[in-house]
């Protein structure tokens, strides 16, 4: 926890975060982009719909998390020719050896040769969700006390008692949680609350077909997560788990990621930190400013008296 | 910089929601804030007359910060929720306590002054209200500072600086609009110390922040309000000489002062943003910061 070392006292005064933490594992090389979990998060928590939109950016007309969307899934097309949002792109991946599993169910003549990934491009899909930060800055901000940590570790907004200040929505370092229109009130992922008080899985991983999102314990899924790694590294060298390091700017996610590019492709902060690491430095700084405003009134009244 | 730096060219991160209330309430509070050491220093030096101008002003904010604040709430009728915690990790909650504090002083000693009742009591709260003030006209830099926006949370050095001297800089504007000349004196001083503090800590600021976080400031409405407060604050205090023998100038240079420092808070505003509106402006320090971190580690 080195990172933290001068904040612990103000990071980490709101909660504490229970062992036995559950969390999401969204494994993307597992990812279909069928939206499964944007319409299964979208009925179970009763959220509106967010319009009938076409942005012409591939398979994907919801463009990003936001109040009433709480799963989104992105989809990336990567292309040989320079086009769509991955110019900056890791370079696109070694041709894979694919052997007879995969060639066979395709039933490709043999003399045409292995699939050309290279100059075919390829399409990478993820479903995106709130990180459910061990060090959430939104809950650190909340004015109110209406964002709290639950007994499975994950970050909710009770909507009773957010009076809709708006701190939490600049505060969040991934653009997770936002304003609800219809509320007007803070609102993002709860990992199904009222799902998990009752023994069941959240609502997105219990609809995903690939098991793209899995939800589980959280030390669990960091090591299936190592281990699924482990096993795709090979194929996808540029593979990477996103989340998993309980050193990063925000002590860890509770829902981590499994991506095949760089995390800024996928729309995501490379390197996060959450805000209030730096409050007790800001706080320092601001008690120096209220002090130089007051020395300088008083040293400037000095000789203005009336005689 | 023409590689998109995230999905679709899409943010990072969320702007705020914060309507133009916030924005105002920023100098509203500033100024407020900054009214009462002006009280007790023209208490000190036996300046009844610039003490009620001062005091007049604090009164007038007090009244309209929550009017500003609560007004942005999107369940306004929940505004009292800010007072049901005190945590020291949200400057919004500790300003509320602030604000709170602050005004139930400001109240008590603009009621006293003005009715002549229970003049020790009202005294005390003066006392109370001015060393408070600071902290309401600074604790809106931390607030900014606190989040994930580029453009603010990196500035955490030098704003609350920049705010301390633009509040000022409006507390001694407005005391000058309001005190005969020949009372006005700390006002003028003030003014024109708290302007010289405001520029100098946004240089350094700006410098800081360097040609891509603080690209904001240069563009759109950002750049357009800094423009106007850095033309008024030049137009304020080259009017301050002729303030000490004119009246009229001495309330042109007031006000002028006052529009600077109101527009310098809209600029502020404004650059937060634009700044996370772009997520090249998030990306891009993040990918140098774990460059330089993972380079040093190997």
């Amino acid at each position: 926890m080195k990172t933290f070392d001068d904040t612990a006292a103000t990071a980490q005064a709101t909660y504490d975060v229970p062992e036995d933490r559950m969390g999401f594992f969204t494994d993307t090389t597992l990812c279909i982009g069928c939206k499964a979990c944007e319409v299964a998060c979208k009925e179970w928590n009763e959220l509106q719909e967010d319009g009938y939109n076409f942005t012409a950016e591939s398979y994907d007309n919801t463009s990003a998390l936001g109040g009433n969307t709480w799963r989104h899934v992105a989809f990336i097309e990567q292309l040989p020719r320079p086009v769509g949002p991955a110019n900056d792109a890791e370079p696109l991946p070694p041709i894979p050896e694919l052997d007879g599993g995969v060639a066979s169910l395709l039933d490709r003549d043999a003399s045409v040769g292995p699939m050309q990934f290279d100059t075919m491009g390829r399409w990478l899909m993820s479903s995106d969700v709130c990180k459910h930060c061990t060090r959430a800055a939104c809950l650190d901000v909340c004015p109110t006390g209406a964002l709290v940590r639950s007994e499975f570790g994950t970050v909710v907004v009770q909507d009773d008692v957010c009076n809709g200040c708006g701190y939490c929505v600049p505060a969040c370092p991934f653009g997770v949680i936002a304003e609800q229109p219809q509320s007007g009130h803070a609102a993002k992922c709860t990992m199904c609350y009222d799902r998990l008080r009752d023994g069941e899985k959240p609502a997105c991983a219990k609809s995903c077909p690939t098991e793209s999102i899995q939800f589980g314990n959280l030390d669990e899924l960091r090591a299936r997560a190592d281990e699924r790694l482990a096993n795709v590294v090979a194929r996808f060298p540029t593979a990477r788990l996103y989340g998993n390091d309980e050193d990063d700017g925000v002590g860890g996610f509770g829902a981590f990621f499994l991506l095949l590019d760089k995390p800024h492709v996928y729309g995501l902060p490379p390197d996060p930190i959450v805000t209030t690491r730096d409050l007790p430095s800001i706080w320092r700084t601001t008690a120096y400013s209220a002090l130089a405003l007051s020395l300088l009134v008083v040293t400037a009244s000095i000789g203005t008296g009336k005689a | 910089m023409t590689t998109p730096m995230s999905y679709y060219g899409r943010p990072v991160i969320k702007a705020p929601t914060w309507r133009w209330y916030i924005g105002a309430y920023l100098f509203v509070g500033g100024l407020a804030g900054a009214s009462t050491p002006i009280v007790l220093a023209a208490r000190a030096t036996r300046n009844d007359t610039l003490a009620r101008a001062s005091l007049g002003a604090a009164c007038a904010g007090i009244v309209v910060s929550p009017i500003l604040l609560i007004a942005d709430l999107r369940d306004p009728k929940r505004f009292i929720n800010m007072l049901r915690v005190f945590k020291i990790t949200s400057p919004m909650s500790v300003g509320s306590w602030i604000l709170t504090f602050f005004g139930a002083n400001v109240a008590v000693a603009a009621a006293s002054e003005w009715t002549g009742i229970a003049t020790p009591l009202g005294r005390t709260a003066e006392v109370l209200a001015a060393l408070s003030g600071p902290a309401l006209a600074t604790y809106t830099a931390a607030l900014l500072a606190d989040t994930a926006v580029p453009v603010w949370h990196d500035a955490r050095h030098e704003l609350p600086f920049v705010f301390a001297g633009g509040a000022l800089a409006s507390a001694a504007s407005c005391a000058l609009i309001f005190t005969p000349i020949a009372d006005a004196k700390l006002a003028r001083r003030l003014a024109t110390l708290g302007a010289i503090v405001e520029f100098a800590t946004l240089e350094r600021m700006k410098k800081r922040l360097g040609p891509l976080v603080g690209e904001p400031y240069r563009l759109g409405g950002s750049s357009r309000y800094k423009q106007i407060a850095r033309m008024t604050s030049a137009l304020s205090l080259a009017l301050m000489r002729g303030a000490k023998g004119n009246r009229t100038l001495a309330i042109a240079s007031g006000l002028l002062g006052i529009t600077s420092a109101l527009c310098e808070r809209f600029s502020i505003f404004e650059a937060g943003k634009l700044s996370a509106n772009d997520p090249k402006y998030t990306v891009a320090p993040q990918l140098a910061r774990r460059a330089q971190r993972e380079a040093q580690a190997s």
